[in-house]
């Protein structure tokens, strides 16, 4: 905690009693950076921006929202309609949300390019993993507010995911109904737990930046910092360059709250909500589908295990093994950069990703009940199978002395 | 980076892609007739919104509620104050219970919302057929296609049902429709309306301009949104090349 | 930059002073876009379309009777309509001599003196009055009493007595018709 000078009383005399400002100096801004991050590395400020600008329009769209079944339909409606700026509000939030998932999926994306999950960062990415499960709780159970028919059906599908578990099942849904029937009562406490949950997010946050600031960023060549020579303080080379990211990242955000607001959203939710008539075709928000293609791809009960029960247990262990990723690839190399191989199935996993989210977003129908079966086990494989063995078997290129050498190296 | 891009392009065209499929209507191409509020700069047609009103308060008005739409929001489709107090009037709606509790009926008042043509869905149901003609507040934003759906629809009635096909009692072929088995005769038929500007009221002309109205009943704010948006985006796109001139200067020594 | 080395002073302060004002012009353009960004936030809590809708209350005047009154709701508000009788008016009347807290005469309280229409809440702390019903009190000069701390008002709705710092306050109103008012 060195270097906060300040000729201002007042200031030194609260940072004597609470060293926030000594906090700030030291984290905010003399931060030693790599000086080598690429635009890549934008994407958790960004979503840590997001964030703050999903609560704000959360907050306010509280003050006119009604949790009851009969009211919430069209209350949303009249925040559309009747409340100043309401549509605005509303679809910054609506938007915002799949906005929050395609930052935090590139954000992840980018970490398993470079490598940034290995030691000494393995909890780094721990706590990263557990803000994704706590926004994928808080996206579903916030999709179930505006009370249409895909929020209805959703929850009503999602929910019963838990009945797979043996004895223990049916007995989860209705603690998580609060009846025999997704209804009023679990409305309301999927709104209570909505509005708790970002919070949680806030402070897992906190947590993941501290353990960030505790080992330092990874950068591209995934080589350690070594010294003066590869550092860059954070202030003001990396406030200005996220900035200068969310500027260009708002203009592509609010081009879809402007002129297509309804992009990611489904036509069904338009539609009161009606425990009597299902939905042709339920899908889930964009960003679950490449773990529902997961979940509907074991169609055969296998000895004793029905075809349901496996295809629950899949769909978490899909999110589950990222736990064990810092493990399971065998590799020191960090960045893709010098693991040739490795780069080639980097690519091949996020096509299959998009894949299994394509699969996952169409009627289950052949052939793409098989083209998801595939994907799926190539999911998995890759995880169990390539990755480790690829460690092993790979022959990384030499690694840069350091990341300044490499940067001189680079300019010459 | 190329293979980032690449990658980025690949991924928008299967989500755009599997969006389009998640239709929920029948199995025909929609038509799509342009409307004036599409693209970048597109706003309603004031004229058109008018018009639509017509169709929809004297045609579709008889079996379909519009119950988000209040009769003051019709000054967005060019309504006097004078007008709209007359359309309002035009029906009944159950008053407060008075004083000794007796409840009446009193004429609408343009805070009111739309009222629809029947007490309760179970009353609309039953005088349709069994068939409940739904409410039109968010017709153009609940179905995929929205007011091409609409469109088509409106015009998409075949006289018979195609060959081999067998119709149950009451119902009418149409192209667009889920299951092609609509509870909804067709509708629209030269001058069923007559048109207050004098335009000609041919069946595509109502089509379009219904579907005008019921777009506007599902997103008024869409003028208001898309002002709003061209003044933010103006900002965005002078405050973003200050960031990154800043960026610029800031960075010079670095690298 | 080829002659820099004769002019390095200069230059330099003048890059110095280029920089300076690429950043504050980008802090001012930085914080007008955040407060304008803020706008539609505060402004989503100010009424909405449907309730200023209801900023207006039309009533019938044609049922009360003299000596009658009724309580309308206007804006989530009661206000209090009395039909006044020849005594009521000319109590009222008599006082605008009195001592009067807050002074305004009778007449320029009513648009017709048979009718006094006033925002029924105590101007004390926000309790609504007595004696719109038969059998209320209605305090010491005939008009309101205030259960919650004991204020008067007269006929006119003028306070009298107790701790309330003002009379109850007329609405904006107009007679659209000889029997019908729209508040508002």
């Amino acid at each position: 905690m060195s270097g906060f000078q300040t000729n201002n009383k007042v200031i030194s005399w609260l940072d004597e009693r609470l060293p926030i400002f000594s906090m700030m100096q030291h984290s905010a801004i003399e931060y030693p950076t790599p000086r080598n991050l690429n635009y890549w590395w934008n994407f958790g400020s960004l979503a840590a921006f997001v964030l703050v600008v999903m609560l704000l329009t959360g907050i306010f769209l509280v003050m006119n929202y009604s949790s009851h079944t009969s009211l919430a339909f069209d209350s949303v409606e009249r925040i559309m309609r009747d409340v100043n700026y309401g549509w605005l509000i509303r679809y910054l939030h609506m938007n915002g949300a799949s906005m929050f998932f395609i930052l935090v999926y590139i954000h992840m994306f980018r970490n398993l390019y470079y490598g940034s999950y290995k030691a000494p960062r393995e909890v780094l990415w721990w706590v990263g993993i557990i803000i994704y499960l706590a926004m994928m709780a808080t996206g579903f159970l916030g999709y179930v507010l505006p009370w249409g028919q895909m929020s209805f059906w959703g929850a009503t599908v999602i929910t019963n995911l838990f009945s797979a578990f043996p004895v223990v099942g049916q007995s989860i849904v209705t603690l998580l109904w609060g009846g025999f029937s997704v209804d009023n009562p679990t409305l309301n406490r999927f709104f209570s737990l909505h509005y708790l949950l970002p919070f949680v997010i806030v402070g897992l946050v906190v947590v993941h930046v501290w353990a960030l600031h505790t080992v330092r960023s990874n950068n591209p060549l995934g080589v350690e910092m070594k010294g003066e020579a590869d550092s860059i303080p954070f202030h003001p080379y990396y406030t200005i360059k996220d900035l200068f990211g969310i500027g260009l990242f708002l203009m592509f955000f609010l081009a879809f709250v402007f002129w297509a607001p309804n992009f990611f959203g489904e036509p069904d939710n338009y539609i009161p909500a009606n425990p009597m008539v299902t939905p042709p075709h339920i899908v889930p928000e964009w960003y679950y589908l490449p773990f529902y293609a997961i979940l509907r791809s074991f169609t055969m009960d296998l000895w004793i295990i029905p075809a349901k029960l496996q295809g629950v247990v899949a769909m978490f262990a899909a999110i589950l093994i990222l736990f064990f990723l810092p493990w399971l690839d065998t590799s020191k190399v960090r960045s893709a950069k010098f693991r040739p191989i490795y780069r080639q199935f980097f690519w091949l996993f996020l096509v299959d990703c998009l894949v299994l989210g394509y699969v996952g977003g169409k009627p289950a129908e052949e052939p793409l009940v098989t083209i998801g079966q595939l994907g799926t086990a190539y999911y998995f494989a890759h995880f169990l199978i390539i990755m480790p063995l690829l460690g092993k078997l790979e022959k990384p290129k030499p690694l840069p002395a350091s990341i300044s050498a490499a940067v001189l190296k680079e300019k010459a | 980076m190329r293979k980032l891009i690449l990658s980025a392009v690949t991924a928008a065209g299967l989500f755009a892609s599997s969006g389009v499929a998640l239709a929920n209507t029948g199995g025909e191409p929609l038509m799509k007739p342009g409307f004036s509020w599409e693209g970048f700069f597109g706003r309603y047609d004031q004229a058109q919104l008018k018009r639509g009103f017509e169709v929809f308060n004297q045609v579709c008005s008889n079996c379909h509620g519009l119950r988000l739409v209040a009769y003051r929001n019709l000054s967005a489709v060019g309504l006097t104050a004078e007008e709209i107090k007359e359309v309002a009037a035009a029906r009944e709606i159950a008053d407060v219970p008075n004083d000794e509790g007796v409840i009446s009926m009193r004429a609408g008042r343009p805070a009111d919302k739309y009222i629809g043509p029947f007490p309760n869905d179970k009353a609309a149901a039953a005088a349709n057929g069994g068939a409940l003609p739904p409410d039109l507040s968010l017709m153009a934003k609940a179905r995929v296609g929205g007011p091409n759906y609409i469109y088509s629809l409106m015009q998409g009635f075949l006289d018979e049902a195609p060959h081999g096909v067998v119709l149950p009692d009451g119902k009418s072929y149409n192209k667009y429709f889920p299951g092609n088995a609509i509870g909804m005769p067709p509708q629209l038929f030269d001058d069923l309306v007559t048109y207050a500007d004098g335009t000609k009221a041919s069946p595509q002309q109502m089509a379009a301009d219904i579907s005008a109205f019921l777009n506007w009943a599902a997103e008024p704010e869409l003028n208001e949104r898309k002002s709003l948006g061209l003044k933010v985006m103006i900002f965005l796109a002078v405050f973003t090349a200050m960031l990154y001139a800043l960026k610029r200067q800031i960075w010079k020594n670095i690298h | 930059m080829a002659d820099s080395a004769t002019h390095a002073q200069p230059s330099s302060t003048d890059g110095q002073s280029r920089r300076d004002f690429l950043l504050y012009s980008t802090i001012a353009v930085g914080a007008v876009g955040t407060a304008a960004a803020l706008w539609p936030f505060v402004h989503s809590m100010n009424p909405a379309a449907d309730t200023l809708a209801l900023s207006t209350t039309d009533v019938d005047l044609a049922a009360i009777q003299p000596g009658q009154a009724i309580t309308v709701v206007w804006q989530g508000k009661p206000v209090f309509v009395r039909h006044r009788t020849e005594e009521d008016i000319a109590l009222a009347t008599k006082d605008d001599s009195a001592e009067l807290r807050d002074k305004m005469a009778d007449a320029t309280r009513v648009q017709k003196p048979e009718w006094l229409i006033v925002v029924g809440v105590c101007t004390h702390l926000g309790c609504v009055p007595l004696g719109q019903k038969a059998g209320d009190p209605k305090g010491d000069f005939g008009g309101w009493f205030c259960p919650c701390h004991g204020s008067h008002y007269d006929t006119s709705g003028r306070i009298r007595k107790g701790p309330a710092p003002l009379n109850l306050p007329v609405p904006k109103y107009s007679f659209t018709s000889d029997t019908t008012i729209r508040i508002g």
